[in-house]
């Protein structure tokens, strides 16, 4: 049992690492992305608004990931002059 | 042939290139520290076993799940892949990480295999180990490319010949310049990659949600064009952004 435990738990690292790894909102982003898509597509939205919200909204998540590491990356700013 | 295929077959070619390159660096720091005969053993049955897996999923795929669910999911997944590495590739490309360096990961890799003890005589299990699983990771997320790529518009086929073709090419050149790795534009080739997976990605998901694009799949063209613009200039903004700040410090 021990063993199905290990091999079952190295695989759930294993996904959670490809899928999530350090860009967890990667994957929120994407989920919301293909939502957001889908409630657009079925509520009677002019076509032009659906067609554009899912590239427009790929691009702010892109941009808000890097956005993060950019801030990440940065030392932290020194109090006082 | 259409577009859509043209930019399928470049992206799963390209994606798999550049992965058997990681899996190249392996394979070579195997074999040039422990023996070749281990390291292309371990790295034929991690070839075999990822297209066993190809044939076995693949097929069930397209077969069984309904046509929008699996879009809805691979579109979903290649959206996750795409973004993970075009962010990765923008943030080399802007210098706000460091490139992957095959050089010194080849040379991490000999260092490590040097320190373990080698058996007299028989196959060597370490060397074969090590080259089996730099191998067998590099290519699940071929596999996982292939079966996204091929299950979304029943193009298994294609896909694999695409992998297949990088295989082989990457072989075949990495057995001329195996320790020249580091030449290659590898960051250049994960950037125009995670454009096309993030591209594949909108539209299958799109597609899958009942989106209608303009002129069906003359759209992955379009969005990979988009895509491709915010990239650069992305790079452009940050790159500029980060030289500034070294040129104040």
């Amino acid at each position: 049992m021990s063993l199905v435990r290990r091999y079952g738990s190295a695989f759930g690292r294993f996904w959670w690492e490809f899928l999530v790894g350090d860009t967890p909102e990667l994957l929120l982003g994407a989920a919301l992305v293909v939502v957001v898509g889908a409630v657009l597509a079925h509520q009677g939205v002019a076509r032009p608004v659906v067609v554009a919200a899912m590239p427009v909204l790929v691009i702010a998540l892109l941009g808000a990931s890097v956005r993060r590491a950019q801030r990440a990356g940065r030392p932290p700013r020194r109090p006082g002059g | 042939m259409r577009s859509a295929n043209i930019v399928l077959l470049v992206s799963v070619f390209l994606a798999s290139a550049v992965e058997m390159v990681e899996a190249l660096t392996v394979v070579v720091a195997v074999g040039v520290t422990r023996g070749w005969r281990s390291a292309l053993e371990g790295a034929a049955v991690a070839l075999t076993t990822l297209a066993a897996l190809v044939v076995a999923i693949g097929p069930a795929l397209v077969h069984y799940v309904p046509l929008n669910g699996l879009r809805i999911a691979v579109g979903a997944l290649l959206l996750v892949f795409g973004l993970q590495w075009l962010r990765k590739a923008l943030l080399r490309a802007s210098g706000l990480k460091d490139k992957h360096d095959e050089d010194a990961i080849f040379t991490e890799q000999v260092a490590e295999l040097k320190a373990s003890a080698r058996p007299a005589k028989g196959r060597d299990s370490t060397a074969f180990a090590v080259a089996f699983k730099g191998v067998f990771l590099e290519g699940l997320e071929v596999v996982v490319i292939v079966l996204t790529l091929g299950a979304a518009d029943h193009r298994l086929g294609l896909a694999a010949v695409g992998a297949g073709a990088a295989v082989v090419v990457v072989a075949g050149v990495g057995a001329v310049v195996s320790r020249h790795l580091a030449g290659v534009p590898e960051n250049a080739m994960k950037m125009a990659v995670g454009i096309m997976l993030v591209s594949f990605g909108t539209f299958w998901a799109g597609e899958g949600v009942g989106v209608h694009w303009p002129g069906g799949e003359v759209a992955l063209p379009v969005l990979v064009g988009v895509y491709a613009v915010v990239a650069w200039a992305t790079v452009s903004v940050v790159g500029r952004g980060e030289r500034a700040g070294v040129e104040v410090a």
